[in-house]
């Protein structure tokens, strides 16, 4: 799947409806500073080189003022910021008008990852919508300011803390388009990037009912997955996307923004590596040490500012309320999993990274 | 230094006391002049330095948290340390009671003054930067400037004590000209330079304290929790965007109408003719104050501001644009039927017009909704304000350096290297960050430390051109001290300006005038001869003129 390659010297590829109006202004903008960069740069190198200094020659007399030159070198550009204005304005208020049966997901900002929350209580790292569906992405932030930035669509909005703010647009194309943090943000600004996966229509449904294995399970189900992982799973094959604890793990890990700061392959990030942490023992900023194990996990993951390991900031957001009691297991027997005698990294885990 | 002069400002009284606690304007400003283009030498390494970063996708030479210290000391340095004080209280105070034909500024103690506060503020953010530096980024958004653990807080203290400096230059700006004009001289015989400052000081008096309320709020919410910008206490992070740029946005004007003071300057007499349109550029700098404090919300379209708000900010923005047209226009009509010479500081002042004007036609893209909503913190607008603070503010600060040199050193520059280093400074200049506008369009986010591979290419041209631009800028630095020690005595005015700076001995004596100089019209040079045994220009034709 590539995006249509209808972009420009200037724009990108367009991959939403609104972008084709938005690249019409820019370049009929572009066009506008064109002409006017050429007249006033055409007009001082003319004037340069014909009137140049010549030895005896004096500055001819001539008028210093003009009313009729001013009223029009004054009311042309403003004819013309006016028309640019109207046509910014119509672009503007069609985005930010979202339709009323658009699909609603939920995009949360935090150092340095995006959370989208989809209708069934999906959450997932990247975003996954249907094309040429009105999509309607209500943002905000769990710490500082960031803004959600999809160059394809044309399309930005600050999330901000403490305040709901809106935006939507139709895919035009299946595809995969690049997702960015525009507004700084710290450390990881540059890396708070994901991807905005636009599925034909029929995938997404398909990609949705797959996505969250583990929350459709009831306890007893969830019991005899527990007992053993891989007979179940056997068991189940209508039970699209269950695997076993390490690997629901491994995705959690993906989908879930830990990635961006904690490395499986031994390299400090912002927070401390996962790989072979497990069972370990460690300095804490309060000069205690720490046995890595499953409960000191967990708390890391409910309330990460209480025992933070030497070196690192206390810098990561709370997981309280954003992780079920299931996806808190799971990612404790992935971090298990990642121990120096781990049990061999689950099968297919390396290629499921995107 | 110039011993054929006799006594002058500079030989008038000697020692670092004379200096330090000098009151006349004249030595006030070369303070001025020295700490600001420090200033800029600091922030121009920082800025190589982030270029240097920049030429891989991945870490080049510093970590991703220097990174983020570096571009905020970049812009901070820049902002407050030169641009905002560089052309007013450099330039301007040499040269403002020079055009007035008076002794001194209304409160010389007051300008004293200010250039300490200056001082302090700038040791403020030296002492930031040596305990670790500030990584928020020159504005300085909440809820990050509250919680980061970088050193934030000297920081804001000391751009809130540049605020001060900075008003108590306006105020000084102000009174002088209202109080200090000889007889003859009205409103619309001031030279154009002098409006300028003029509406410079109005924007700094009226705009700053908001600054200065603002960043003091700022160090109460990070000390002490009180909750004004914080969403969890009840506070509104976005309420501390519009605060910022209700100075802000004002402030850019603080930086551009004074180099347009300048162009005026230099274009008329570079091109020996009475300026075009006195009138339409004395109003149009006068608008321009006013319109800049109307226009803040354009920088918050994606912030979630009202549809109904960004409608206003968004037309608000475009009127700014005709009374900046009408000045580039008015120029170009003053060259028409000139005898025009192509000196260093009209060089600087032709780079002035064709970069203003890439930079004030790209903020066409930014002023419209739709457009900027694409473009908005992206390097298209990164782009943008260099071409405007950079292209514009800098190049007219250089012109107008080479312009006034003779005044302020008695010494004369060499022309072929200085003209040179002026179209270095062109060409790396636009090589730098003509590929930024392209970067932006294509989707880039500013103030990324780590960027897709897709990106390189450009970010490598636009390394190796700001290369090129710190080579332009170190020639024309070298050309002017070479000046200062081996160049030739300037004569009182070497250009064939009228302004009344022009009539007083280069440099100019420590009282300035001897007797108060005759007032006419300040960009009549139909009378003024190019006398090549001084090497400079006389009034012929019946002397003084009649006022």
């Amino acid at each position: 799947m590539t995006p249509p390659a209808n972009g420009s010297f200037w724009m990108p590829p367009a991959g939403s409806s609104s972008a084709a109006d938005v690249d019409l202004l820019f370049h009929f903008i572009l066009w506008v500073a064109v002409f006017f960069f050429a007249l006033i740069v055409g007009l001082m190198l003319v004037f340069v080189v014909r009137y140049r200094r010549r030895a005896g020659v004096r500055a001819a007399e001539a008028a210093a003022h003009s009313l009729a030159l001013e009223l029009t070198w004054s009311g042309v550009p403003l004819v013309l910021v006016v028309v640019i204005f109207f046509l910014g304005l119509r672009g503007f208020v069609a985005m930010a008008t979202p339709p009323k049966d658009a699909y609603r997901i939920l995009v949360e900002g935090q150092k340095w990852s995006w959370l989208f929350t989809y209708p069934n209580g999906h959450v997932d790292s990247e975003l996954h919508v249907p094309v040429d569906t009105s999509v309607e992405l209500v943002l905000t932030s769990l710490d500082v300011i960031h803004s959600f930035y999809i160059p394809a669509f044309r399309l930005k909005k600050d999330a901000v803390p403490g305040r709901y703010n809106k935006l939507w647009f139709r895919a035009i194309a299946p595809g995969e388009y690049p997702v960015f943090c525009a507004e700084y943000c710290g450390t990881g600004h540059s890396d708070m990037l994901t991807t905005c996966i636009v599925h034909p229509q029929e995938e997404f449904e398909a990609w949705l009912q797959g996505a969250d294995p583990l929350k459709r399970l009831t306890d007893q189900e969830y019991q005899q997955y527990l007992a053993d992982p891989p007979g179940f799973i056997a068991a189940h094959p209508d039970l699209r996307g269950l695997d076993t604890p390490e690997l629901m793990g491994h995705r959690l890990y993906t989908k879930k923004g830990c990635a961006q700061c904690h490395s499986v392959d031994g390299s400090a990030g912002t927070g401390p590596s996962l790989k072979g942490i497990f069972g370990t023992q460690h300095a804490m900023q309060d000069g205690s040490t720490v046995l890595v194990e499953e409960n000191y996990l967990r708390q890391s993951l409910l309330d990460p500012a209480a025992r933070v390991r030497a070196g690192y900031q206390a810098v990561m957001p709370t997981y309280q309320g954003r992780l079920k009691e299931r996806e808190i297991n799971a990612l404790i027997a992935y971090i298990r999993s990642l121990a120096d005698s781990p049990p061999a990294e689950p099968a297919g885990a390396a290629g499921e990274r995107r | 230094m110039n011993s054929s002069c006799g006594d002058n400002y500079l030989s008038h009284r000697h020692g670092l006391a004379a200096w330090l606690f000098t009151l006349d304007h004249k030595r006030i400003g070369v303070l001025y002049l020295v700490s600001t283009v420090a200033a800029l030498l600091l922030g121009g390494i920082f800025a190589l330095l982030l270029r240097t970063e920049l030429l891989t996708p991945q870490r080049t030479i510093m970590d991703a948290d220097t990174y983020n210290r570096v571009f905020t000391l970049h812009g901070v340095i820049m902002v407050f340390l030169f641009i905002i004080p560089s052309t007013p209280a450099a330039l301007g105070n040499f040269v403002l009671p020079l055009m007035l034909g008076a002794k001194d500024v209304a409160f010389p103690r007051l300008n004293l003054a200010s250039y300490y506060l200056y001082v302090l503020g700038a040791i403020c953010a030296l002492v930031s930067l040596a305990m670790g530096g500030a990584d928020t980024g020159w504005t300085f958004y909440t809820p990050y400037s509250t919680t980061t653990d970088s050193r934030v807080i000297a920081v804001l203290l000391g751009a809130f004590i540049l605020g001060f400096s900075s008003i108590f230059t306006g105020l000084n700006f102000i009174v002088s000209i209202h109080r200090l004009r000889p007889p003859g001289m009205t409103w619309f015989r001031m030279p154009l330079f002098l409006w300028a400052l003029y509406a410079t000081s109005i924007i700094q008096i009226l705009a700053t304290p908001v600054l200065g309320i603002t960043l003091l709020l700022l160090i109460v919410e990070r000390a002490l929790g009180i909750g004004v910008f914080d969403a969890r206490l009840g506070g509104d992070p976005v309420l501390f965007q519009h605060f910022f740029w209700f100075y802000s946005h004002p402030a850019v004007y603080i930086m551009i109408l004074p180099a347009m003071g300048i162009i005026s300057e230099v274009v008329a007499v570079f091109s020996h003719k009475h300026i075009f349109g006195y009138r339409f550029i004395a109003y149009s700098s006068i608008a321009i104050a006013v319109l800049g404090f109307l226009v803040w919300g354009h920088h918050m379209f994606t912030s979630g501001q009202s549809g109904v708000a960004n409608a206003i900010f968004s037309l608000l923005t475009f009127s700014v644009s005709i009374p900046s047209a009408i000045k580039v226009f008015n120029w170009l009509a003053t060259m028409y039927k000139g005898s025009i010479s192509l000196g260093t500081p009209m060089c600087y002042a032709l780079s002035f017009i064709a970069m203003f004007g890439i930079g004030g036609l790209t903020g066409l893209f930014l002023g419209a909704l739709s457009t900027d909503v694409h473009l908005h913190d992206t390097y298209f607008v990164v782009a943008h304000f260099h071409y405007t603070m950079m292209g514009g503010t800098l190049m007219a600060f250089i012109g107008g350096l080479h312009y006034w040199w003779p005044k302020i050193t008695g010494r004369m520059y060499g022309e072929r290297w200085s003209r040179i280093a002026c179209a270095l400074v062109f060409a790396g200049f636009n090589i730098t960050f003509f590929t930024q506008f392209v970067l932006g369009s294509r989707g880039m986010p500013r103030r990324y430390f780590n960027y897709l591979p897709q990106f390189q290419q450009y970010h490598i041209i636009s390394t190796l051109g700001s290369y090129l631009l710190g080579a332009g800028l170190v020639l024309a630095a070298g050309c002017l001290l070479y000046a200062l020690f081996r160049g030739r005595a300037a004569p009182a005015n070497p250009w064939g300006g009228s302004t009344l700076e022009w009539h007083c001995p280069s440099p100019p004596p420590h009282d300035n005038f001897a007797t108060q100089p005759a007032v006419g019209d300040p960009y009549d040079l139909s009378g003024l001869e190019y006398d090549a045994e001084l090497g400079g220009y006389v009034r012929k034709a019946g002397g003084q003129r009649a006022a």
